[in-house]
Formats: C-alpha cells, structure tokens, sequence
C-alpha cells in the first residue's frame, strides 16, 4: 500500500474524525471537572467594569 | 459606557468606543426602515402589479434584490457589525483594535458598500445570483471592508484581558470568517471589461450545476451564519443581560456552537432538490438540514431557558419580551426549514409562497424582532440615558409587529400549500386541472393579507423609531408601568 491509497483511505474517513472531534468537544465541556470553570464563564457579562451597572447574579 | 462617562471611570477601565456603536445602531434603524418600506410596497405590488408604475427602476425584479439586501446587509450587517464591537470589547475588557479612526472607516466603508449595492441593482447592474446579486467592483470593496472587521474584531480578542473567550465572541468570529470564505467562494467572477466588453458585467468562472452548488452553499451559509451564527452571538450576550442572569448552560452553548458549525455548512444542496445536482448531494443536504434540528432546539432551548425561574419578567419587561419571542420564532423557522428540506415535502413546497413564508417567519420572527429588543437595550445605555422613553410604546411595538408576522406567515402557509397542490393536481384524463394563471388567481387574497401583515410591521418600526428618537433627547414619557394594574390589584386583595 503506498502513500497515495494511504491518503485515499484516510480521506474518505473524514466523517469519522468530525465525530471523534466532536464527540471529545462534548466530553470536554460536560465533564464534571470543567463544570465550575464554565459556570464562571458565564457570569464574564455581568463583571463590573465590564459595562456600567452590570451586577453579578445566581 | 458612553463617552461622557468615561472621565469617571476608574483607570482599570478600557475606553469603549461607544460612539462608533452609536453610528452603527443609526445606519441599521435607518437600512431597517427602508428595507422595510421596499418590502411592503413589492408585497402590495404582488397583490396589484399596477403599482410597479411600470418604470423599469420600480419593477418587481429590481426592488426585490433592494428589500432583501436593506433588509440582511444592511439592517443585519449593521446590527451585527455594531454590536459585536458592543460585545467584544466588554467580553474582553479591551477597547476596540485599531481605534475610533479603523472603526469608523470600517462603519463607512459599509454604508459605500450597501449604497453601491442598493443603486446597481435599481439600475439593473446585478450577477443575477440570489442574495449575491452586487457587481465584482461592490464584491471587491466589500472583502476590504471585511478584512477590515476582521482585524478590529479579532485583533480585540487577541489582546484580550478577560483569559476566556465569551461563547458570543465565538459565534461572532464563525460569522465573519465563513462569511468571508463565502463570500470570495461564490464571486470568482470574470468581469466583461478584460475583453472589451461593460463594466459592470462579469461571469463566473464555473457554469451550470457547479455554479448553481457553489450558489446554494453560499446563499445556505449566509443564512447559517450571518443570520444565525452572528445573531446567536447576539442572543447569548443580550438575553442574559436583559434577564440579569446568567445563559441556561454555558456547556450547553460550547457544543450548541460546534454542533451548529459542523452541520449547517453542509446544508446548502437542499435549494437544489429534484435538479442537475447529482442525487447523492441533494440527499446529503437533506440528511444534514434534518439534523440541524438538535443543534437548533439546543441553541434555543438554552436561550428560552435562560428565564427559568425569572418568567415573571416578561411580563414587565418588553424588551425581553422582543428577545425570548425572537428565540421562540428561531425555534418554530428552524423547526420548518428541515421539514421542508425533506425531499418529499420540498416536491410540494419548493417555488410556491410557502417559503417565502419560511423564510419570513425567520428574518422577520427571528432576527428583526432580536434586533429590535437589542437596539431597545443598546439605546438608553449609548446615549446615556435613565431609561427608554416609554415601555409602553415598546409593548405596542411588540404586539403590531408579532400580529403582522402572524399575518404573514399564516397567509404564506396557505396559500403557498395550496400553490403546491393546484400545480400537480391532474383531471381523470391526466392533464394538468389548473393552469397557472388560475394558481396566481387563487393566491390574490393571500397577497393582500400578506401586505397588510407587512404594513402593521412597518407601523411597529416608526413606533420605535419615535420611541428611540424621544428617548436620545433624554425624555421620559409619564406613564403607569407595565403590569403595575395586576400588582395594585393583588395588593388590594
């Protein structure tokens, strides 16, 4: 098998590493251990001099 | 933070460049009336094509590319372009890269864009490609200018001080960056002049079905991300702030926006059912429309949900009343739009007023009414004022504009169904039971509904307008607040 079918077959296997992608994407932000980081990053619009009277809340 | 602030503000605090956003809001309220207005009036044209005055310049054909670019590229584009440097530099604490002087060349070089685009088309200079209908000079500039926003927009986060890239900023950067492949993909133009013909005509270098893909993966896109990705941007930044509270899952937006960039790129081929188009590619577009559906619901779901415990607030609050009703008009379109994608259902809908409708329940549900809550919420903070002029007038505004939708969408369903069905139904002999005459007939009072829809819409755009106006001259209206009746009432118990 020489490198051009190589490529072949890995090029028609890009679905595969979408979904693996993917797939660690989602287990990368639902992981228990990231939970508090993403919590944070969600109150980033309500830090004080973000804007005028942005107040944290929750 | 407006500029008269700024003096008080603490050192720690970057300078905003809040009177650059200020232009933009005014170019898009400006664009939005005017694209509206061309709008309604090819509506009421549809309905009485006496009204196209029979000049050349107000014919169906030249007004129409005029509504649809006012009302995306220049509404749109300005609400976008505007608010992302709103979101940006406060996301970020870091004022704007490149300063007032880039942004303001990036805020006139898109209005030179959107009025050389406008005027071309009146005078019937177009490549004839549906929402990519301006000349390869006006394609030129644009990547300019586009380039441009790309620095200044990316060139912010780069030099960031917040460590983390809020999820808005993500959506913001897909949109321009897929917006910028989009558009140098489909105007591979050649124009006429190299071998000695007009100016402003050029041919694309591809021809046929491959011209007709690369359109549909283009015009797809920017629905997928100019009007979803960028004002996705928009919601998770301005629903939580309207809310005063954080969005429903911020893990949930991480994959809602992978999911929703993977998928929707490979969408376009559903345009091109029952076509050239190779059938394996139109049911690749099928497949990956229908599997939109749970990145879509995902997105909105955690935009609705953003309220959970909090729904009293719309109540009292019309301009999250604009924001959660546009979420639930994204969910409904984004629930259609794969339907109809279905080939089975395309054979029945494809050419007829049913997706016009669709496309309606979107641009007007989804992105005009989001729009619309976010300039509410932009205006008395860039211009420094205590509050809006009068939330009643936002309430009233709210109400026209979501009945004139209504209209519009209701009516479309109806008669574009009924369109479908008239142009196969056959007699027992097997020739066709209408003519097409008969179908455009048939549709008349569709029509009329449908402009009236758009003009209760239109009405609700002056409101703001005047609503805004009173509001940057710092008045407030004396009036009683919304839901204050039911609270006295229960007071009184």
């Amino acid at each position: 098998m020489d490198l051009a079918n190589i490529m072949e077959l890995v090029r028609s296997l890009w679905v595969v590493w979408l979904a693996l992608l993917f797939g660690g994407i989602v287990f990368w932000a639902f992981r228990p251990k990231n939970k508090k980081r993403f919590e944070d990053d969600a109150m980033i619009i309500f830090k004080k001099n973000g804007e005028n009277g942005g107040n944290a809340h929750g | 933070m407006s500029s008269a602030s700024l003096a008080t503000a603490s050192s720690d605090t970057p300078n905003y460049y809040d009177d650059l956003i200020k232009k933009f809001v005014i170019a898009a309220v400006f664009w939005g009336l005017a694209g509206f207005l061309a709008g309604d009036y090819i509506a009421w044209q549809l309905a009485f094509p006496v009204l196209n005055l029979d000049l050349e310049w107000t014919t169906f054909g030249r007004v129409r590319p005029l509504h649809t670019s006012a009302v995306i590229f220049a509404f749109g584009g300005n609400v976008l372009i505007g608010t992302s440097f709103y979101v940006v530099q406060r996301t970020c604490r870091a004022s704007l890269f490149g300063g007032n002087g880039f942004g303001s060349f990036i805020f006139w070089g898109y209005q030179v864009f959107i009025v050389l685009a406008a005027t071309g088309y009146l005078l019937g200079i177009t490549q004839g490609k549906e929402y990519a209908e301006p000349e390869w000079y006006v394609d030129l500039w644009l990547t300019v200018v586009w380039v441009a926003y790309l620095i200044a927009f990316g060139g912010t986060i780069i030099k960031r001080a917040e460590p983390h890239i809020y999820v808005a900023n993500w959506f913001y950067l897909a949109m321009i960056l897929t917006i910028a492949m989009l558009h140098l993909g489909n105007n591979v133009m050649v124009p006429t002049v190299l071998f000695g013909g007009d100016f402003v005509k050029s041919y694309i270098i591809w021809a046929g079905v491959q011209d007709a893909m690369t359109q549909w993966w283009y015009g797809h896109n920017a629905v997928g991300f100019f009007l979803t990705s960028g004002f996705l941007g928009m919601m998770y930044y301005f629903v939580p702030k309207q809310a005063e509270r954080p969005v429903y899952s911020y893990r949930l937006s991480v994959v809602h926006f992978w999911a929703l960039t993977f998928l929707y790129i490979w969408a376009g081929p559903h345009h091109l059912h029952y076509t050239a188009l190779p059938d394996w590619v139109q049911t690749l577009g099928m497949t990956f429309s229908v599997m939109l559906w749970m990145p879509s619901w995902g997105g909105m779901i955690n935009g609705v949900m953003t309220l959970s415990g909090a729904w009293h607030k719309l109540r009292t609050d019309p301009v999250l009343r604009f924001m959660v009703a546009s979420v639930g008009f994204y969910g409904m379109s984004t629930f259609e739009g794969p339907l109809m994608s279905v080939k089975a259902v395309n054979s029945l809908s494809h050419y007829t007023d049913w997706t016009v409708g669709h496309v309606h329940s979107g641009a007007l549900g989804w992105n005009a009414l989001i729009s619309f809550g976010v300039i509410y919420f932009l205006v008395p903070r860039l211009w420094n004022r205590e509050r809006l002029y009068s939330l009643r007038l936002v309430s009233t505004h709210f109400w026209i504009s979501t009945i004139g939708i209504v209209l519009y969408i209701a009516s479309m369903w109806v008669s574009g169904i009924m369109q479908g069905l008239m142009w196969r139904t056959y007699d027992s002999l097997g020739f066709l039971q209408y003519s097409f005459i008969e179908t455009v007939e048939a549709m008349h009072p569709y029509y009329i509904i449908r402009a009236t829809g758009g003009l209760l819409f239109v009405i609700g755009a002056l409101i703001m307008i005047y609503n805004l106006w009173m509001t940057a001259k710092g008045e407030i209206r004396d009036e009683a607040p919304i839901g204050l009746d039911a609270q006295s009432a229960r007071a009184a118990e």
